[in-house]
C-alpha cells in the first residue's frame, strides 16, 4: 500500500536511474525468479536420481530380507550404512524404493498430464475460437467434471475398471483436462479479436491454420504454467489412491503406497511412512514453486 | 436479471442432468456388478437370474430412464448390500459431511482472511513473504499425510484429541483443522491479490482524498470489493471442498457421505454410490447457482456479460 503511494509521487521526479543497464536489469530479472530457479534445480536432480534408478538404488526395491525388517536410519540408534533409510515391516531397503517410487510418481504425473492437457486444449480451442452452441456445449461439459469431485470421480472409474498403472494413468489424465479447457478458453476468446487472427481470417485462411498457426503459439505459456502446476496436483492425487490401496499395486513402490503400508507402522518405525510423505512433500513444493516462478516470467497478469 | 436466472437455471439442470449421465455410465458402462456380487463358481443360470433380479438385463437407456425418474421422486433404489432404501442411507450420513464442510470453511476463511489481508497490506515486506511461503507450503502437502501427522501427535502422542468418531467438539478439530488447512492457501492467495487490486483502484484514491481514515479505507472500500471474486472461487471450490473432504473423512474415519461412497465403490454398490453422488452434486450445483445470484446481485457486469 506504502509502495503504491511511494510510485504515485515519484512519477516523473529524478531520483532513479532513468535507463537501468540492459545486464543490470536481467540481473535483477534472474533475482527475483531465485526460489523458482532453486526448484528447478532440485526438481532436476529428483529426476535425474528416479532416472538413474537402476544404478544409484543400492538394492533392489522388492528384495525382501525379513530378518532385517523395521531397521531404523542409519543416523539412529541400532541404525546400520548398509540400509541409509533403514528397511520396511519386511526388510526391504527403504532407500531404493524411495528412489524407484518417485519413478512411478512422476511417470504418472507427466503422462497423465500429457493427456489431459492435450484434451483440455483442443476443447478450449474449440469453445472459445467457435464460440455459440460448440461453446455452450462445451463449458456445461466443464462445469459437469468441475462439479464432481475429482477425488469420486477418480475413485468411482479406478473401483470400475480396477487398480493398476495403465488404469491410474488413464483416469487421472482423462478427468484432469477441465482445468486446461478453461483457462485456454478464455485466452482463445480475447485472442480471436486481435488484428493478426482478423488479418488471417481476411486472407482465407482455413480456421484450422487460424487455430493452431497463429492462436495455439500464443497460448503456449499458459499451458505450460497450467501443466507444471497440474503436475503436482496429479502426484497429490495420485498418492492418496494408492493410499486408500486403489492405485499402484504392491510390491511396486510407489510413494502413496508406501505412505499407505507405512501407516500402521507409524507408532514405532515412524520412517516407513515419513520419507515418502516427505518426498511427496518436497516434489509437489518444487514443481509448485517453478510453476509460480514461470507463471512470473512468462505473463505476469495471468490469473490462476 | 430475470434473464440471467433463467440462463443460470437451465444451465443448473442441464449440468445435474449431466453428473447423473456421468455417474451412471461409469458404474454400467465400466462394470458388471453380477460378477462381483456371486461367487465365481456360480453358475451361468444363477448369473442371469440376478441380472434379471437387478434389472441389469434391460437395455441401458431404459435403465438410465428407470433411474432418473426414481431419483426425482428421491428413489434411488435400496442397497444392494443393506436392504434399506439408498436414499436413506445417504441422507443418514448427510450432516456429518455437511458439518465437516462447514466448520472446514471457517477455518480456512479464519486462517486465510487476516492473513491474506496482512500481506496485501504489508506487501513485499516479511510478513508477505511468511504468508506466500506458507500457501506454497500448505499447497503442497498432501491432505492425508497432514492428517496421519496430526494424528500421531495429537491423538497417539500427546492424546490430547481423539483420532476418529463423531459426536463431540473434540471430534470435529482435527478433521476441521485439516480441511481447513488444505483450502486455506488458494483462499488467502485470493484475498491477497483482491485487495491489491481494489487498493490500486480510483476510488480508493478518492477515499484517501477525502480524507477518510486509512482503517476505514480498508474496511469499508478495499475488502468488501476484495470479497466478490473471494466468494465466487470459494462457491466454486466447494467442488474441491467436498472432494477435500472424501478424503478427510477416509483419513478420520468421519461418518459422512464421503466415507460411504468410498465404502460402496468397494463394494460395487451401485445404487448408494449413485445417490450419493447426485445428491453431492445437487448441493455442489445449488451453492454455485446461489452465488452466482448474489455476485450478480451485487456486480451488474456480471450478470449482463456472463
Amino acid at each position: 500500500m506504502s509502495a503504491v503511494r511511494a510510485g504515485d509521487v515519484t512519477i516523473g521526479s529524478a531520483g532513479a536511474p532513468a535507463h537501468p543497464t540492459e545486464r543490470g536489469r536481467s540481473l535483477r530479472r534472474l533475482w527475483r525468479l531465485r526460489w523458482g530457479l532453486a526448484a528447478a534445480l532440485v526438481l532436476l536432480l529428483i529426476v535425474f536420481v528416479t532416472l538413474a534408478a537402476p544404478w544409484l538404488a543400492p538394492y533392489s526395491p522388492v528384495e525382501v530380507d525379513i530378518q532385517h525388517r523395521l531397521g531404523p536410519p542409519a543416523w539412529m540408534e541400532g541404525g546400520k550404512t548398509d540400509h541409509w533409510l533403514g528397511t520396511d515391516q519386511i526388510g526391504r531397503d527403504l532407500l531404493s524404493r524411495m528412489i524407484y517410487g518417485g519413478r512411478v510418481s512422476l511417470l504418472i504425473g507427466v503422462t497423465a498430464v500429457a493427456i489431459s492437457s492435450t484434451i483440455g486444449v483442443l476443447l478450449g480451442l474449440a469453445a472459445g475460437y467457435f464460440g455459440a452452441k460448440i461453446d455452450w456445449i462445451i463449458m456445461t461439459l466443464i462445469n459437469v467434471m468441475l462439479t464432481f469431485p475429482f477425488v469420486l470421480l477418480a475413485l468411482a472409474v479406478i473401483a470400475v475398471l480396477g487398480p493398476s498403472l495403465p488404469n491410474m494413468i488413464f483416469v487421472l489424465g482423462v478427468a484432469g483436462w477441465p482445468i486446461y479447457a478453461r483457462v485456454i478458453r478464455a485466452e482463445t476468446m480475447a485472442l480471436r479479436e486481435r488484428e493478426f487472427v482478423v488479418a488471417g481470417r481476411a486472407l482465407g485462411m482455413s480456421h484450422a491454420r487460424i487455430i493452431f498457426g497463429q492462436i495455439l503459439p500464443n497460448l503456449v505459456s499458459a499451458i505450460t504454467v497450467v501443466a507444471t502446476l497440474q503436475i503436482a496436483q496429479v502426484i497429490i492425487l495420485e498418492s492418496f489412491l494408492s493410499f486408500l490401496g486403489l492405485g499402484v499395486q504392491p510390491p511396486t513402490p510407489a510413494w502413496g503406497n508406501m505412505l499407505g503400508e507405512g501407516r500402521v507402522y507409524m507408532l514405532n518405525s515412524w520412517w516407513i511412512a515419513a520419507f515418502p510423505g516427505a518426498a511427496i512433500f518436497i516434489t509437489t513444493l518444487v514443481i509448485n514453486l517453478m510453476g509460480n516462478a514461470l507463471r512470473d516470467w512468462l505473463d505476469p497478469h495471468m490469473k490462476l | 436479471m430475470r434473464l440471467y436466472i433463467a440462463r443460470q437455471l437451465t444451465q443448473l439442470v442441464v449440468v445435474i442432468l449431466g453428473i447423473s449421465l456421468l455417474a451412471f455410465a461409469i458404474l454400467h458402462v465400466l462394470g458388471d456388478p453380477v460378477l462381483l456380487l456371486l461367487p465365481q463358481n456360480a453358475g451361468k443360470a444363477e448369473f442371469e437370474r440376478y441380472r434379471h433380479l437387478l434389472g441389469l438385463d434391460r437395455p441401458l437407456y431404459v435403465q438410465y430412464w428407470k433411474f432418473v425418474s426414481g431419483a426425482v421422486c428421491g428413489d434411488f433404489g435400496k442397497s444392494w448390500y443393506a436392504d434399506t432404501p439408498a436414499f436413506k442411507l445417504v441422507l443418514e450420513r448427510m450432516p456429518a459431511t455437511i458439518y465437516l464442510t462447514l466448520a472446514g470453511l471457517v477455518v480456512a476463511l479464519l486462517i486465510a482472511l487476516p492473513l491474506g489481508l496482512l500481506a496485501a497490506l504489508k506487501r513485499h515486506s516479511w510478513i508477505d513473504t511468511l504468508c506466500t511461503a506458507l500457501a506454497v507450503a500448505g499447497q503442497a502437502t498432501p491432505l492425508f499425510w497432514l492428517g496421519i501427522m496430526l494424528i500421531i501427535v495429537f491423538a497417539v502422542r500427546l492424546k490430547a484429541l481423539p483420532a476418529s468418531g463423531y459426536g463431540t467438539w473434540q471430534n470435529f478439530v482435527m478433521p476441521a483443522f485439516c480441511l481447513g488447512a488444505a483450502l486455506a492457501p488458494i483462499t488467502m492467495r485470493l484475498v491477497r491479490s483482491g485487495v491489491i487490486e481494489v487498493m490500486n483502484m480510483e476510488f480508493i484514491k478518492t477515499a484517501r482524498a477525502k480524507g477518510l481514515a486509512e482503517g476505514r479505507v480498508v474496511v469499508k472500500h478495499a475488502f468488501r470489493n476484495a470479497c466478490i471474486p473471494v466468494i465466487t472461487v470459494l462457491g466454486l471450490q466447494f467442488g474441491q471442498l467436498l472432494g477435500g473432504a472424501v478424503v478427510t473423512e477416509t483419513v478420520f474415519a468421519w461418518p459422512g457421505v464421503a466415507t460411504l461412497t468410498v465404502d460402496s465403490i468397494r463394494n460395487q454398490d451401485f445404487p448408494v454410490v449413485q445417490c450419493a453422488v447426485v445428491l453431492l452434486a445437487l448441493i455442489i450445483v445449488s451453492i454455485n447457482f446461489v452465488v452466482d445470484m448474489v455476485v450478480g446481485y451485487i456486480d451488474p457486469r456480471i450478470r449482463v456479460g456472463g
